[in-house]
């Protein structure tokens, strides 16, 4: 499983990867850069009630889409298995996988208690070196909550696998938008990662923009024009209360609101005389304070990881670029010196990139640098990229990519950090501004 | 307390007219009666919306006013004087090239490069406020300069005033 493990983490952090010996267990091919997923199999949990087949069945659906999804793995038809999973312990017969060069091995098993509670176990093994890779795990929750102990399965296999947390068990909070690009209705509205369990937060009645989750996924801010004027709103999720975040008056436009890592303070911008700058807000005093003071824009202010920093957008230079300064304010130091303008920068929650929009030559792009500003990546290129959103383990991007024309509409779209796997993310309406909710509990 | 008697007229207003009740004429092309009044009437907001024109165009991320605006904006400063019972808010918009936060506070210039613009030339500051709408309400939906350039605008919406 060492070598699996090697490959995979080549995969995930796009490091170089070597021509591989043929005559060894991978059969990992670069073929125009796009590298062959790994060939897994998800068997078919085992029911070990009546009352859990069609948990057991939905529930590996969910846990072999959270792996394909990634673009890492690619899972074996059931129709291609020489022998099936007969039972949870059931002894693994490794030769009838290798002969379908399956490199690792889900098992699980599914029961529905008396008193409704679904008991979900998994065990996952590495075919070549025929051993267990970890120890079998079980996960217990509310038959409602079964989508959610599926994507806990689905984390911990991919954890084991690369090395890396993962993020399936997590929500995005996005605004769904429906009409035409010239009277846009938008609502705020909330999912799972992958777009099940779809929740609206908001009606339609006012326009509303960039929500934003709190470090613990329990509050959103977000912009709305409920007050006839953009003003910054928190609203807590499981009770969808909203209120307005700011004592100003209502006439004062603030936006581009996002909290710091304690969840206690929030940077925003506000527009004062046609200048924008940004203020840092006590959550409990309501205490305000200015970080800028330039007659420029200085906007889209994000935290570092550890609250020490924050990195924002301005065009005090002429146009569209991005600063670092410290949490408290103070003499910003400039890291984007490439072609074009950048804006939107958000700070991975892992602390080691920055992620962005960048405008050049009449396309955008989301990219990531290093926090200096060295190793710029640019991950996609469209009509219209904006706004990336981190994955909690700080190595998936989700964005808005909006299409071109009258008819143009917005979707979301996600993207490996490496630059490979670029998917729509599913949405039944046209839908923008996302942003990933750290794991869940 | 002026504040309170502006919201006072506002809400009366809102429970005799439709949707747009405190606003007369957004998106220029109003009807020639109604809220608007008739564009014949040189005091009307129709007149104004009309045949002095409510916006004013800018270039690619700028927000300094072209002499052709600038001769928009004199009309508009003494429509503005002459009829007192009105206030204005000014919107200032942008085109979608750009990133969401930008815009935002691109058309927030925009908007406050017209409200000082006509505090120049005389209107009262306190009968005008701003807005800025960024990319979210385009009037052209192309996604070319044809209709970007209508777009990146500051558009003068008269408003019921104070009364005084």
């Amino acid at each position: 499983m060492k070598i699996l493990l090697a490959m995979i983490l080549a995969l995930v952090l796009a490091a170089p990867v070597q021509a591989q010996d043929r005559s060894g267990p991978l059969r990992i091919e670069i073929t125009e850069g796009v590298i062959e997923p790994v060939p897994i199999a998800v068997a078919p949990f085992i029911a070990e009630n009546s009352a859990a087949v069609d948990y057991a069945r939905e529930i590996t659906a969910v846990v072999a889409a959270d792996l394909n999804g990634t673009g890492l793995f690619r899972n074996v038809p059931r129709e291609s298995y020489i022998s099936q999973v007969s039972g949870f312990d059931a002894p693994v017969a490794y030769a009838d996988w290798k002969a379908i060069n399956v490199e690792a091995l889900v098992v699980g098993g599914v029961t529905l208690t008396t008193d409704n509670q679904l008991l979900v176990k998994f065990r996952l093994f590495d075919i070549f070196t025929g051993a267990p890779l970890g120890d079998g795990l079980q996960f217990a929750g509310a038959t409602n909550s079964w989508r959610r102990v599926a994507h806990k399965v689905a984390d911990q296999v991919y954890s084991r696998i690369t090395g890396e947390d993962g993020y399936f068990d997590s929500r995005v909070v996005f605004v769904e938008e429906t009409g035409p690009k010239n009277a846009r209705q938008k609502r705020l509205a909330i999912m799972d990662y992958d777009g099940a369990s779809l929740q609206y937060l908001t009606d339609a009645s006012s326009i509303v923009l960039a929500p934003r989750f709190s470090p613990t996924g329990d509050r959103v801010l977000y912009t709305s024009y409920e007050s006839g004027f953009p003003q910054i709103y928190e609203l807590a999720v499981g009770q969808v209360q909203k209120r307005p975040l700011s004592s100003l008056d209502a006439e004062t436009m603030t936006f581009a609101p996002r909290y710091a890592p304690n969840g206690r303070t929030v940077v925003y911008s506000e527009a004062r005389d046609g200048n924008t700058d940004i203020y840092r807000l006590d959550l409990a005093s309501g205490e305000r304070q200015r970080l800028t003071s330039a007659p420029s824009i200085e906007t889209a202010p994000s935290f570092s990881p550890d609250g020490s920093q924050i990195v924002f957008e301005s065009d005090r230079s002429g146009n569209q670029q991005l600063y670092v300064m410290n949490a408290g304010g103070g003499e910003p130091t400039r890291i984007s010196f490439g072609q074009g303008r950048y804006g939107t920068p958000v700070w991975s929650p892992r602390g080691d990139y920055i992620a962005f929009t960048k405008q050049n030559a009449g396309r955008f792009h989301i990219g990531v640098m290093r926090t200096d500003g060295s190793n710029e990546r640019l991950l996609t290129a469209s009509f219209l990229d904006e706004g990336p959103t981190w994955a909690p383990n700080g190595r998936v991007l989700m964005f808005t990519r909006e299409s071109a024309g009258a008819d143009g509409q917005p979707a979301l779209f996600s993207v490996d950090i490496s630059g490979r796997n670029l998917r729509r993310v599913p949405t039944s309406t046209a839908a923008s501004d996302p942003a990933w909710s750290p794991l869940l509990p | 307390m002026k504040l309170t008697t502006t919201a006072i007229i506002l809400a009366a207003l809102a429970l005799s007219a439709c949707t747009n009740a405190d606003r007369f004429g957004e998106g220029g092309a109003g009807g020639a009666n109604g809220a608007l009044g008739s564009v014949g009437d040189p005091t009307s907001p129709a007149y104004f919306n009309q045949a002095i024109g409510d916006r004013v165009l800018f270039s690619v991320d700028q927000s300094t006013l072209s002499p052709e605006a600038q001769s928009i904006l004199d009309g508009q400063a003494q429509w503005l004087s002459s009829n007192g019972e009105y206030a204005a808010l000014i919107e200032g918009h942008a085109d979608e090239q750009g990133t969401r936060e930008y815009n935002l506070a691109l058309g927030a210039r925009r908007a406050s490069a017209v409200q000082n613009y006509l505090i120049s030339r005389g209107v009262a500051p306190g009968r005008l406020k701003t807005i800025s709408y960024g990319k979210e309400r385009p009037i052209e939906i192309c996604s070319d300069e044809l209709c970007y350039s209508k777009n990146r605008r500051a558009v003068t919406v008269i408003t019921a005033g104070s009364g005084v």
